[in-house]
């Protein structure tokens, strides 16, 4: 009996094969290689870009002050004040005398001021930070870092938010057809023609702005057009053979819809995941950029680019946010090529 | 000649007197209209090698090599000297265009001649083919025209500049059966008057013996076997092309015992009637919808172990009749189905459906890519003996498996497969276990076997009629080929634009048919 099944012949399936044919494409393969390493990194911000030592080794005892505050009495200081790593005096103490500290890569957080900097802001670029302060003192590479995992995260939740909702829409719509998708339609032609915008100043207005708040907004508007795709699918999928047969089953609706038509019906989704989410960056960074976006304080790239352009001598700042930014569309451009050619319904025998 | 790595087809040989009919045989696959499409050199990315002379109008240079001329000679062949006929007439002609002004497009650039003349030459031309007021026709587009029409048009259009040879890929296969005739006798009309060679390429034998002088079989790439065809026919050398011949479907259906017939039917239907709603046009449209009678008025019994032949052409009705008969329709009348009566409501019917499964046509679009064989042909089994767990319900599915003749020895890891790995003929199999499993005791199959070729045919039509005499099992067989329903039905019905025209056992229908309709399409088959 196990014999049916044996381990030496493995049969790809039709979505094993898409992955090889995407693989094969080298731009997109190195694009979501390159991609995933920047996520990745930028989820490890706080390892790689931080104000505080991951470690310290203070006569005798280990502290970790990334993950918990210490007060600087604990290393010698007067106040039960946080401790302050850049402060000299506090770098002295915890890094001679048989004490030693690892700081991170770049030791600066999102919304460190140093108050020891020797140059007014914003200041160029310079052996004590990377790529400069933007101008209220922060480092760049750090804003720049926690930005993106902002921007990304962000990017990603609403993503997947619009594509349930985006699916469940479609695939009702799609599969009944008749009167639940006329109504839907219009229902999609009133939504859809609110002002976004407005809407959004309006509720920044009433409600405290927060990124939460961002996500519900964004997310009530961004699934129509995944809406259309999924249910153009359906509508074609549902005439097919293997649905009359399962229906000649016996096969529930909601069975038919899970198991036959929607592994079918996800190509165009799948293919418009990367767009997807350049979007909702650039919608984020467009409403962060009118200062309508996240709430001040939180690192974002978009009130960098606002920065860059209220302080245009500034070069550094508007130079390395847009670079970022080309970055992050480029790769995610590439990415979407790469699936939208190894989706393609015209290929599949390859 | 090679498509990438991949030989396709090499070491073709045959030659084409003038005013001589060529038939080249074989079934899918096996290259037969890759070769006529390399000879006017309209098959892209293709390395081909070899020579194809041709010997064009009088006053050329002797005969040409085809496969070496420059692209601007051949469009000089193509349409005037060297003409094609394609397999489906609808996708053959441009859409947007009527039809006169398409032929007349030929005539401009191959003769030069102007608009007007060129359109009153198109009229012409439809008229000698025989289309009714061929003035009108000219005007119209392709979708306003029937079938037939369309077909004809195309004629006229590759016939346009008298071409010396005329290539004609399966030219009748998208026929209905009675037009099949017509269009031939018009092929070869034309052909005497203008002394014009014909290859024509088809998998349908009977067409080979009416209509071919000479034919050559093709298998895999290669002509396996050439010559007259009264010759090849009465006496044919290469196995492969003795299996086609042999190919007919062949009678094997046990007479039915006579228990079965006093036993109440597996189906029964008195005054059955489908309809759709359409809309209507005008004012009248926007508050009534009108109503198009797709089966009127059937009657008809099936009783257990018996098979009942459907027969009639697209637009008559049997496919409608199929699907109203599985519960998938509304339907008004009386349908009686292993006494229990289709609610058309998902839980209530939900018993029923496991006494009537279906096998449809299409065996590429009837098992749903992204499922494995097993999750394919289990599905019955979670729905109706959802208390199987999932190991005995696992020996059920590679018992049906075997029982169609798929088995894990011959295709290691079958139930890890997908539906892409597998022939028309082997989906086919796999459709039929996926309805055997549930234990049915009717099964409506539509059109089971007209996609596949004509050996596979004959496989799937055995499997069928063994599977009857094993488990007493009914069939509701719908099909347009006579031949198949020779073969295979105890009782026929004949349909035609919706309506039952005659029904009976099958010696009376097909040996002596009293309606005219029948008679048509018995002498068309045979």
């Amino acid at each position: 009996m196990s014999s049916s099944t044996s381990p030496t012949v493995v049969s790809p399936s039709p979505g094993q094969r898409a992955w090889q044919r995407f693989r094969r494409n080298r731009l997109g393969y190195w694009s979501l290689l390159a991609f995933t390493v920047m996520v990745v990194a930028s989820l490890f911000a706080e390892v790689l870009s931080s104000d505080r030592p991951l470690i310290v080794r203070y006569e005798g005892s280990t502290y970790l002050p990334v993950l918990r505050d210490y007060s600087e009495k604990t290393f010698g200081g007067d106040f039960e004040t946080p401790a302050d790593y850049l402060d000299p005096f506090i770098r002295q103490r915890i890094t001679t005398g048989g004490n030693w500290a690892v700081y991170a890569p770049n030791p600066y957080g999102p919304k460190t001021l140093n108050y020891f900097a020797t140059l007014p802001n914003p200041a160029a670029p310079s052996r004590e930070n990377v790529l400069g302060t933007d101008d209220r003192g922060r480092d760049l590479l750090a804003q720049l870092i926690y930005g993106f995992r902002v921007s990304v995260l962000f990017a990603l939740a609403l993503t997947f938010i619009g594509v349930i909702l985006g699916v469940i829409t479609g695939a009702i719509q799609g599969y009944f057809g008749g009167r639940i998708d006329l109504g839907f339609q219009r229902f999609i032609e009133i939504w859809g023609s609110m002002p976004e915008l407005y809407l959004l100043i309006i509720f920044s207005g009433i409600f405290a702005p927060s990124v939460a708040l961002l996500l519900v907004l964004l997310s009530l508007f961004g699934w129509m057009g995944l809406s259309d795709y999924v249910r153009a699918e359906f509508l074609r999928n549902r005439q097919m053979d293997y649905v009359r047969a399962a229906r000649a089953l016996g096969v529930s609706n909601l069975q038919i819809m899970w198991r036959h038509i929607l592994p079918n019906s996800m190509t165009p989704v799948v293919t418009f995941l990367p767009f997807r989410m350049s979007a909702a960056i650039l919608a984020l960074t467009s409403l962060d950029f009118l200062g309508l976006g996240v709430p001040p304080g939180t690192p974002s790239l978009g009130e960098l680019l606002s920065q860059g352009k209220a302080n245009i001598d500034a070069w550094w700042i508007s130079l390395s946010t847009f670079a970022v930014l080309v970055l992050t569309l480029l790769l995610l451009t590439f990415m979407g090529d790469a699936l939208r050619d190894a989706l393609d319904p015209r290929k599949q025998n390859t | 000649m090679a498509f990438g790595n991949k030989e396709v087809v090499r070491g073709i040989d045959f030659h084409l007197a003038p005013g001589e009919k060529l038939a080249l045989v074989g079934e899918s696959g096996s290259g037969k209209t890759v070769t006529a499409l390399s000879l006017l050199g309209l098959v892209q990315n293709a390395a081909i090698t070899g020579v194809a002379r041709f010997a064009g109008a009088p006053d050329a240079r002797g005969p040409r090599d085809l496969l070496s001329l420059p692209e601007q000679a051949l469009r000089g062949i193509r349409g005037k000297e060297i003409a094609m006929v394609f397999q489906e007439p609808m996708t053959a002609l441009n859409a947007l265009f009527s039809v006169g002004d398409q032929i007349a497009e030929v005539l401009e650039l191959h003769e030069g001649l102007s608009k007007e003349a060129a359109k009153a030459a198109a009229v012409q031309l439809l008229a000698d083919t025989g289309i009714p007021e061929p003035a009108r026709r000219a005007r119209a587009f392709p979708h306003q025209l029937s079938g037939g029409q369309r077909q004809r048009a195309m004629i006229a259009m590759a016939l346009a500049c008298g071409p010396k040879l005329l290539l004609a890929d399966e030219p009748t296969t998208a026929l209905d059966v009675t037009l099949r005739g017509q269009i031939l006798e018009l092929l070869e009309d034309l052909r005497l008057k203008k002394g014009m060679a014909v290859l024509v390429i088809t998998h349908d034998l009977n067409l080979v013996r009416r209509f071919a002088d000479r034919v050559a079989v093709m298998e895999n790439g290669c002509i396996v076997e050439q010559g007259a065809v009264g010759d090849v026919f009465a006496a044919p050398q290469h196995p492969y092309t003795r299996r086609l011949i042999d190919s007919r479907p062949v009678r094997d259906v046990s007479a039915l015992a006579p228990a079965a017939l006093t036993m109440p039917p597996v189906m029964q239907a008195q005054a059955l009637r489908v309809s759709y709603p359409v809309p209507l046009p005008g004012l009248r449209g926007w508050f009534q919808k009108g109503e198009f009678v797709a089966v009127q008025g059937a009657d008809f019994r099936i009783a257990q172990g018996q098979t009942l032949g459907v027969i009639g052409e697209s637009g008559s009705g049997k496919s409608t009749l199929a699907l109203a008969a599985l519960g998938l329709l509304p339907f008004q009348g009386v349908l009686d189905v292993a006494g229990g009566v289709w609610q058309r409501k998902a839980a209530a019917d939900k018993a029923l459906r496991q006494s009537v499964q279906v096998v449809f046509q299409d065996p590429f679009s009837s098992l749903s890519p992204r499922m494995t064989i097993e999750e394919i042909v289990g599905e019955g089994l979670r729905i109706h003996a959802p208390a199987i767990g999932g190991d005995a319900r696992q020996v059920q599915v590679l018992q049906a498996l075997a029982d169609v003749g798929l088995t894990p020895q011959q295709y290691p890891g079958l139930l890890g497969r997908y539906p892409h790995e597998f022939s028309g003929g082997q989906r086919q199999r796999i459709a039929i276990a996926r309805a055997l499993i549930v234990q049915p005791k009717l099964m409506v199959l539509d059109e089971p076997t007209s996609a596949l070729d004509v050996t596979i045919q004959k496989q799937i039509l055995h499997l069928l009629q063994a599977l009857q005499r094993e488990r007493g099992l009914s069939y509701l067989l719908i099909t347009h080929d006579v031949e198949v329903i020779r073969a295979m039905a105890h009782e026929v019905l004949v349909m035609k634009d919706g309506a039952v025209v005659e029904s009976g056992p099958i010696e009376q229908v097909l040996d002596a048919p009293q309606h005219e309709y029948t008679r048509v399409l018995v002498a068309a088959a045979a």
